[in-house]
């Protein structure tokens, strides 16, 4: 089926707000490459589940898209319109199914070596919508936040170091109740401005005590969910479910309920976030190391908050093979500090490289704490770069020089 | 913002990979008389003369310039650094322009075609393979063409599907894990299916599996090794590339094949996220790499007159590339993740030699066949002139 052919009914089964905002812009969908209408319908299915700053940018996206003349339009898209589309994808019923075609068109890019130019197309479409984006000034600069290396003791690996040119090293960092200080600052950043979904606080083990206006995910309080999650992906394994394609897809279509979630808004937007998180993050599942800078990366990209703390615990550590041979594969985890460290470090240089995706980045500011320990390394428009700091500092007043 | 790349055209970066490693080497390897060597011409006669056999390591399943041959990377290759490279000529910029998915791609070095098969199906390449090119012109029995490989997924990589070729005239290919998963299993019925989870895009998936019949026979009559001893040395190993090294040398020493392909696979560990258990690999592919070509060097049979070619099978995704997630995967397509490096040393090859012009993966097939004298004939890639 062609873009051109689509009908409002074919949206029935979409949820309420998707379908009224695919029928609304029914017209535009019509004129888009067949390339590039599933692709958007796969942001537009999901819709009632997406966050505020999601919403807005998808609407922004419709209304631009709507505003151009037809030239411009097709100068915008020709991109995704001169890549060749292969007879078995046009017949996907890419209308339900938006999620699966982008798998197989991905598939179908490689194999055609036209994957380049799809990441052309994509990269220079971006970049033309981020340019007719209204650029809303923010309530408060963004302010990123990491603290690593919980459970360490003293370390000989060198922390920040793909950080440190772009900012301050703090060598004496008063360590005294760092991690509720931190919580406190972000507190009352998410009081100051009490916006949806604008405060994070993700954490890799059990978070410290609830605060109001903080959006929470823990890899600890998921610990049933990821149990029922593992337990789904090894009876779809035993089952013969076809590879790992087959079981992506099969993870992609989980409801939160069927995993043990439930609740209604804001809770269930929050839930699927949640789930999607597990289910397309690779070893998030596994590795709370992982799970907490994929959360942190997709939270900046989808919630695009203002304020997020990320904070590392130790994940398992990962058995050399002689240990599978000798105690099978039943036994208990056993936690990998030091590897935690390291992943860590690379955790929080990506959580703050995501954040400066976002817009605001040059008033932003990031800060990285070693846990328990007088190392931090802070960035900030109101700092040097690729200095050194040895004076005495604690953390509320390292918050206050870069806020 | 982020970094001086980002503005930067494909071609403009893998440009600036090139000469930052070019540069880099310099330094570190002091290969001094590199600079003399750039854009010489072919030696004829010279590289192949003394090569009768060839050893590839497919240093897999991907790694990036930051943590190997960039300056900060180099901590992690310390073999590779201070003992291969002054013995090698070092190719800096090989481009893989095909699928990056291992199978996929480790069976397009094999068939100089860049293959466009499913990355996860277990298929045999549409193309013909090197080791068919090799056995089929040379006349070579069938033990003198190997694969060893410890990923369940490659186990068709040794014989193609093409009707030319194919059938009979492939290579043998062992997946030591299997062997090691039948010789376990063989004694009871305890069940050590987790030893052999080794797609890490999806952390649970365990490719289908037949019976141990197989694996068990391998053992035996082509590796003389007793179930006893085989599992009793794997215990004493960290990880499944450990294994293939020790097959390996099992095979050299049974068989001297005049062609072996082994792949390494712990690096894809990286798809799980761990940066540590991803630096952890690639150390450990350094070690491997260092410790197949001191094996080279004390067999009599391979000593003197064997070619080692040493190259990741593609890179990883940049850290810059907002499509991605940085070293975790290799899915954007980005230059980084495209370009990689190759290593080649062996008799008449010349040292300490760096060449800076861009390849493609493609090449290699085409190289080996200038070294062993056959003709692979249907690949799409080019003999690098520097190395036949």
């Amino acid at each position: 089926m062609l873009p051109t052919e689509l009908q409002p009914a074919q949206f029935q089964s979409y949820p309420p707000e998707a379908r009224q905002l695919a029928v609304a812009h029914i017209a535009l969908l019509q004129q888009l490459p067949p390339a590039f209408v599933p692709l958007l319908l796969k942001e537009i299915i999901v819709y009632d589940w997406k966050f505020p700053a999601e919403r807005q940018d998808l609407d922004r996206q419709l209304a631009y898209l709507g505003t151009l003349a037809p030239e411009q339009r097709e100068r915008l898209l020709g991109g995704f319109a001169g890549l060749k589309v292969s007879p078995e994808l046009q017949n996907h019923d890419w209308v339900n199914q938006p999620g699966r075609f982008g798998e197989d068109l991905a598939a179908h890019l490689w194999a055609t070596h036209q994957i380049d130019a799809f990441r052309g197309a994509a990269l220079d479409y971006v970049q033309k919508v981020d340019a007719a984006r209204p650029k809303d000034p923010l309530p408060v600069p963004r302010l990123g936040i990491v603290v690593v290396g919980q459970g360490i003791g003293d370390t000989r690996y060198t922390l920040f170091r793909k950080m440190r040119k772009q900012g301050v090293y703090f060598s004496r960092v008063n360590p005294d109740n760092g991690v509720r200080v931190l919580l406190d600052a972000v507190a009352a950043r998410a009081a100051a401005h009490p916006i949806p979904y604008a405060h994070w606080y993700i954490d890799g083990g059990t978070p410290e005590d609830a605060r109001q206006g903080l959006t929470t995910v823990s890899y600890g309080a998921l610990a049933s969910v990821r149990a029922a999650l593992l337990n789904k992906m090894e009876k779809a394994i035993q089952s013969g479910i076809g590879g790992p394609e087959a079981l992506r897809t099969m993870l992609a279509e989980l409801r939160p309920d069927e995993l043990g979630l439930s609740g209604a808004a804001p809770e269930a937007v929050l839930n699927r976030f949640r789930i999607s998180v597990l289910t397309e993050g690779s070893g998030t599942q596994i590795f709370s190391t992982t799970f907490v800078q994929w959360t942190a990366r997709e939270a900046w990209r989808r919630a695009q908050p203002l304020t997020l703390l990320a904070r590392y615990a130790p994940r398992q550590r990962q058995r050399p093979m002689n240990e599978l041979i000798a105690n099978r594969g039943d036994q208990q985890p056993i936690p990998d500090p030091e590897g935690s460290l390291v992943d860590a470090d690379m955790g929080a240089y990506y959580t703050w490289l995501n954040q400066q995706r976002l817009p605001g980045a040059e008033q932003s500011s990031f800060l990285v704490w070693f846990e328990g320990h007088r190392d931090g390394l802070a960035i900030s428009p109101a700092l040097p770069r690729g200095s050194e700091s040895a004076s005495e500092i604690d953390l509320k007043a390292l918050i206050g020089q870069i806020t | 913002m982020l970094t001086k790349r980002g503005a930067a055209t494909p071609r403009e970066l893998a440009q600036a990979i090139s000469w930052e490693r070019r540069d880099f080497l310099r330094t570190v390897t002091g290969a001094g008389a590199a600079a003399a060597l750039f854009g010489l011409g072919p030696v004829p006669a010279l590289a192949s003369a003394g090569v009768r056999k060839v050893v590839v390591v497919t240093f897999g399943g991907g790694a990036r310039d930051e943590e190997t041959f960039m300056p900060e990377g180099q901590e992690n290759i310390p073999h590779l650094l201070g003992e291969l490279i002054p013995q090698a000529t070092f190719f800096t910029q090989v481009v893989n322009r095909g699928i990056l998915g291992h199978y996929v791609a480790t069976a397009s070095l094999a068939t100089g075609v860049y293959e466009t098969f499913n990355n996860f199906a277990a298929v045999a390449p549409e193309n013909p393979t090197v080791f068919e090119y090799f056995r089929k012109d040379l006349k070579r029995p069938a033990t003198d063409a190997w694969v060893v490989a410890p990923s369940n997924g490659f186990n068709r990589i040794g014989e193609s599907g093409h009707r030319s070729y194919g059938a009979g005239l492939g290579a043998g290919v062992i997946l030591p894990k299997r062997l090691l998963t039948a010789a376990l299993s063989s004694g009871g019925q305890v069940e050590y299916q987790h030893l052999l989870r080794d797609n890490y895009e999806t952390p649970l998936y365990t490719p289908e599996l037949s019976g141990s019949e197989f694996e068990l026979r391998q053992l035996g009559e082509i590796l003389k090794l007793s179930v006893a001893d085989f599992t009793a040395h794997a215990r004493s190993l960290a990880s499944p590339d450990e294994l293939s090294v020790y097959v390996a040398h099992q095979l050299m020493r049974q068989f001297a094949p005049s062609l072996l392909w082994i792949t390494l696979h712990d690096i894809d560990i990286a798809h799980s996220g761990t940066y540590s258990l991803y630096i952890d690999g690639i150390q450990r592919s350094d070690r491997l790499s260092a410790e197949i070509w001191k094996t080279i060097q004390s067999e009599p049979e391979y000593a003197g007159k064997t070619a080692m070619f040493i190259l990741p099978d593609f890179g990883r995704d940049s850290d810059t590339d907002s499509g991605g997630n940085g070293f975790q995967h290799h899915r954007t397509g980005d230059p980084l993740s495209r370009t990689t490096w190759m290593m080649v040393m062996g008799p008449g090859i010349r040292q300490n030699v760096v060449v800076d012009r861009p390849v493609e993966s493609t090449d290699l097939v085409p190289t080996l066949g200038a070294l062993l004298g056959f003709s692979p004939r249907l690949s799409s890639g080019k003999a690098l002139a520097e190395v036949t």
